[in-house]
């Protein structure tokens, strides 16, 4: 276990202390002979802010005007904006257009003082670890050091990041020789160099297969970019021009905000704006400390379970259990099942961290500033070597997969704590979409660059019902309120594949309730006239649905990926265009193309060869339902039904709602009638919570699912299935005490099943086969 | 006194037990889980998020796995409002999803000074208003609590 607000690095055995001469030495051997600076748990573990420095506390002793630092406030939210809006209009990812981004100004110790309005929220709670370690092992390090004018550049979840398609370029501001503020932008660049395109490997099984592995290292010397370092990045990913491109934009974003910047401090001096960023960061985490400090005393717990490595289906816990006294929040993560050692779901602590905050900032408390310290007051307890909390070994090419998991937890358990404050300050609000469902691609493109990236699709999540009012339908990524779905047909000038269908609604792709989920939409997408192409998905969510309902209403659907191989769609329209009538429920179930190979998997698709016409079909999920379904406006039901947004049968069976069929038109009584009966139905088949327990509750897993994770709440054991040379055994213990956990290629367990079918087969029929092995 | 804590489950702070919003049944001890009160039933999750693709014809087909998921069906006895759902593997214990520091919501909420009822809301906007007067307001204007509050 590992309380991470109190983390702090430790020396030495407690057995045999040092004397202080020893302890000299020891630092001293140390100090001389590192050979390697990796990730420095003490930056890593903690969330909290720095301490006042003293230069800090001198700036502040001069007096803080408060109508003066809002100013100041305001003016950097501008310059930040600014610098955001020049990121999104010149950067060359995808990510950059549709607003996957942020900017940000920081104290100089490196907490996060302000964020650009627009972008990610997330990297409030996670850019402070990289400007740390600069701050420590680069600053008085003589081949490195730190200069008006230097850029650093990181991109590795390890050393504190969102996941590893994020780059960021930052900058430190200086006065007098001294760093006063560093200011930063970060940019989804998406391809990095992975084991797939577009920098989200759901295939990568070690660490070296997630691209990129950039600590925090100086690319920009003095004003200059250094020519060298920027080769190696580019000869190291798929899309060299986009390397160069979004690195010449950050530093330009960087440049003009630092302009802003030096403007604010020519008007207000330094000691001013070094108060007004340090009183920024110190107010927020006391009126968070305030705000918690309001909610009801008591505890909130919440599980999740995740059905996918990507490669096959297990299920996997994110158990979360958050608990308020007064003024403190704890958010306690143990029960979560261990990192798998050669799948790509794996997060570091940070990265889920930075989701919760992005829950915080975005979804409990939307109108602080963004910094650091708003999820300082809030300690996390969680054990390392967890899927949540995976080791510096684990591959995390897909990192989000635990991390949104983390975002679930607190958005969802939130509408628990705040229900009966009467101090809100954002809607009491069901589960929001989880999964970036979207198709990332790769290859060579019509115009004969090597290119990888990903759909603006992701960010169609469907969002959560709300206390008073329906979902939005495919409204905004979890991460990312302003973000854009973007011009599907402006990257059709770029890639060589159409959207067949982009934004169709999937009928009964809804979370059902009095008042129900935003609904997502479907897409299917074919490539042509390219001699190599290629489609990856990278989410889970297809056999237990990836978020819940809240107060009696259900969740999502899952969702499945569905393909037609063997066939050109384009041919087909080509001789018949009346064929463009599409949608995957008629195309995979009346199978209208002779010779196509229809086929449904999970959506853990690892780079599969596209040819032309062939068709890959995804939908995009639906936010949580809020209520009782039978207390849904049976209007709004025959609503849904006339639009074709829910079928007859879930408007009945669901809603218990009859309506005319020609017209639409409820009828009341016998909508009341049949939810009436409904109701009495439940209490019918309910059983009383104890019985229901005794027939139900099992003291392990079924036996033949992969499942890992603690089994109930009341266990420090986690339940795991390992594989030995004997093949699969179910192990349970304590996370130390665990096995390492990796699991065996799919395609050899699939072999090895078709190998025992053929022999039973043999035996069956008699047939004798010499094989030599 | 009485506190919505959630869309249906409301906490009588003078008998210390959980009720339901819709029709007063009485549900537990308000400082345990409330979950003991209700009425469970184990649902199908394809009975629910039914099946866009043929499951003749596929696997993956929109529909939950019911092999993998579960869906917990928590309804109040005396009215069958669905008061809680909750999405489970076969077999894996409902998680205790609340406990509450009853002492503290008494504390907190006579130093408010103000009526649930009034005080409550679903948060900014004009829309976002919740009226819980129906299920509340006579129980809180005409029950003298002994922690009585203006």
């Amino acid at each position: 276990m590992t309380l991470t607000a109190n983390e702090t690095s430790t020396t030495g055995d407690a057995s045999q202390p040092l004397t202080a001469q020893e302890q000299q030495w020891v630092d001293q051997f140390m100090d001389e002979t590192t050979l390697f600076l990796g990730p420095d748990p003490a930056i890593m573990r903690s969330h909290q802010i720095t301490s006042r420095s003293a230069y800090e506390e001198e700036c502040i002793s001069k007096g803080v005007d408060p109508i003066k630092v809002d100013r100041i406030r305001k003016r950097l939210a501008g310059a930040l904006d600014e610098g955001y809006e020049m990121c999104e209009a010149m950067g060359a990812a995808p990510g950059a257009k549709w607003g996957d981004l942020t900017t940000a100004i920081y104290t100089a110790e490196g907490d996060v003082t302000y964020l650009s309005c627009h972008g990610v929220i997330a990297f409030s709670a996670i850019l402070h670890h990289p400007i740390r370690y600069i701050m420590k092992y680069w600053k008085d390090e003589p081949t490195v050091g730190i200069n008006p004018g230097d850029g650093f550049i990181h991109n590795d979840a390890r050393y504190g990041n969102v996941h590893n398609t994020d780059q960021s370029m930052i900058m430190p501001i200086f006065r007098e020789g001294k760093i006063i503020a560093w200011v930063a932008a970060t940019i989804h660049e998406g391809e990095n160099g992975a084991c797939e395109p577009g920098g989200m490997p759901s295939g990568s099984e070690t660490p070296f297969d997630d691209g990129l592995r950039m600590s925090p290292f100086k690319i920009v010397e003095k004003g200059d970019l250094r020519r060298d370092l920027l080769t190696f990045l580019q000869h190291s990913v798929r899309d060299p021009k986009l390397q160069l491109a979004d690195l010449k934009v950050k530093i330009g974003a960087v440049q003009r905000i630092q302009e802003r910047v030096d403007s604010i401090i020519d008007e207000v001096g330094v000691e001013t704006f070094v108060a007004a960023l340090r009183v920024t960061v110190e107010d927020v985490e006391q009126e968070v400390k305030r705000r918690i400090s309001e909610l009801p005393d008591g505890t909130v717990s919440f599980n999740q379970f995740m059905d996918s490595t990507l490669k096959e289906n297990i299920l996997i816990k994110f158990a979360c259990k958050v608990t308020v006294k007064g003024d403190k929040m704890t958010v306690d993560l143990r029960g979560t099942g261990p990192e798998i050692l050669n799948r790509a779901i794996n997060s570091p602590l940070c990265s889920v961290k930075s989701m919760m905050m992005q829950a915080i900032l975005a979804f409990w408390w939307p109108d602080l500033p963004r910094c650091t310290s708003a999820m300082s007051p809030i300690d996390i307890i969680s054990d390392e070597h967890t899927w949540a909390d995976a080791g510096y070994d684990a591959p995390m090419g897909q990192s989000l997969q635990a991390s949104f998991r983390g975002f679930s937890a607190l958005q969802t358990a939130f509408a628990k704590m705040q229900f009966s404050n009467p101090e809100k300050f954002s809607n009491v609000l069901a589960p929001w979409f989880n999964q970036i469902n979207t198709f990332l691609w790769g290859g060579l493109t019509q115009h004969g660059d090597q290119v990888g990236n990903l759909c603006a699709d992701l960010n169609g999540m469907g969002g959560g019902a709300k206390a008073f009012r329906d979902g939005e339908d495919a409204v905004s990524p979890l991460f990312c309120a302003m973000a854009d779905t973007a011009e599907q047909e402006v990257m059709e000038e770029e890639v060589p594949f159409m959207q067949l269908v982009s934004k169709r609604i999937v009928r009964d792709n809804q979370g059902f309730g009095k008042n129900s989920g935003g609904m997502g939409y479907e897409m299917i997408v074919a490539a042509e006239g390219t001699p190599m192409w290629g489609f990856m998905t990278v989410t889970s969510g297809s056999k237990f649905s990836s978020v819940t309902g809240m107060f009696g209403g259900y969740g999502c659907s899952t969702t499945p990926l569905a393909m037609v191989k063997g066939i050109n769609i384009y041919d087909v329209i080509r001789k018949d265009s009346s064929k463009f009538d599409l949608s995957m429920e008629r195309i995979m179930n009346e199978q209208p193309y002779e010779g196509g190979k229809y086929t449904t998997s999970h959506m853990g698709l690892q780079f599969d060869v596209a040819k032309d016409g062939e068709m890959y079909m995804i939908a995009q999920g639906s936010g949580g339902g809020y209520g009782d379904v039978l207390e849904r406006d049976p209007e709004a039901v025959a609503k849904d039904l006339e639009l074709g947004r829910i079928s007859p049968k879930v408007a009945t069976s669901i809603y218990g709602v009859v309506w005319d069929p020609e017209t639409f038109v409820v009828d009341q009584e016998a909508t009341a009638r049949l939810r009436h009966d409904s109701r009495q139905a439940r209490i019918a088949r309910g059983k009383p919570y104890k019985e229901f327990l005794e027939g139900y509750v099992k003291t392990e897993p079924p036996k033949d699912l992969l499942y890992y994770g603690s089994w109930g709440d009341d266990t420090e054991e986690l339940t795991a299935t390992h594989f030995t040379n004997n093949g699969p055994e179910r192990v349970k213990a304590t996370i130390d005490k665990l096995p390492l956990i990796m699991l065996p290629d799919r395609r050899e367990v699939k072999i090895s099943a078709l190998e025992d079918r053929i022999r039973e087969l043999e035996l069956k029929h008699g047939e004798v086969v010499h094989r030599k092995s | 006194m009485r506190i919505p804590m959630t869309e249906y489950l409301i906490i009588d702070l003078d008998t210390e037990r959980w009720n339901c919003k819709v029709c007063d049944q009485d549900l537990g001890d308000a400082r345990g889980n409330y979950k003991e009160g209700t009425l469970v039933y184990d649902r199908d999750p394809t009975e629910i998020h039914q099946s866009i693709l043929d499951p003749e014809k596929y696997e993956f087909t929109f529909a939950p796995d019911p092999t993998f998921c579960r869906i917990l069906e928590f309804y109040c006895p005396g009215c069958g409002t669905q008061l809680e759902t909750e999405y489970v593997p076969p077999g894996h214990p409902p998680t205790v999803d609340m406990l509450w520091d009853i002492d503290s919501l008494r504390e907190t909420w006579i130093k408010r000074g103000t009526k649930p009822e009034v005080a409550i809301n679903y948060g900014p906007g004009e829309e976002a208003v919740a009226d819980f007067t129906p299920a509340l307001g006579s129980y809180n204007t005409h029950n003298h609590s002994p922690h009585s509050f203006s």
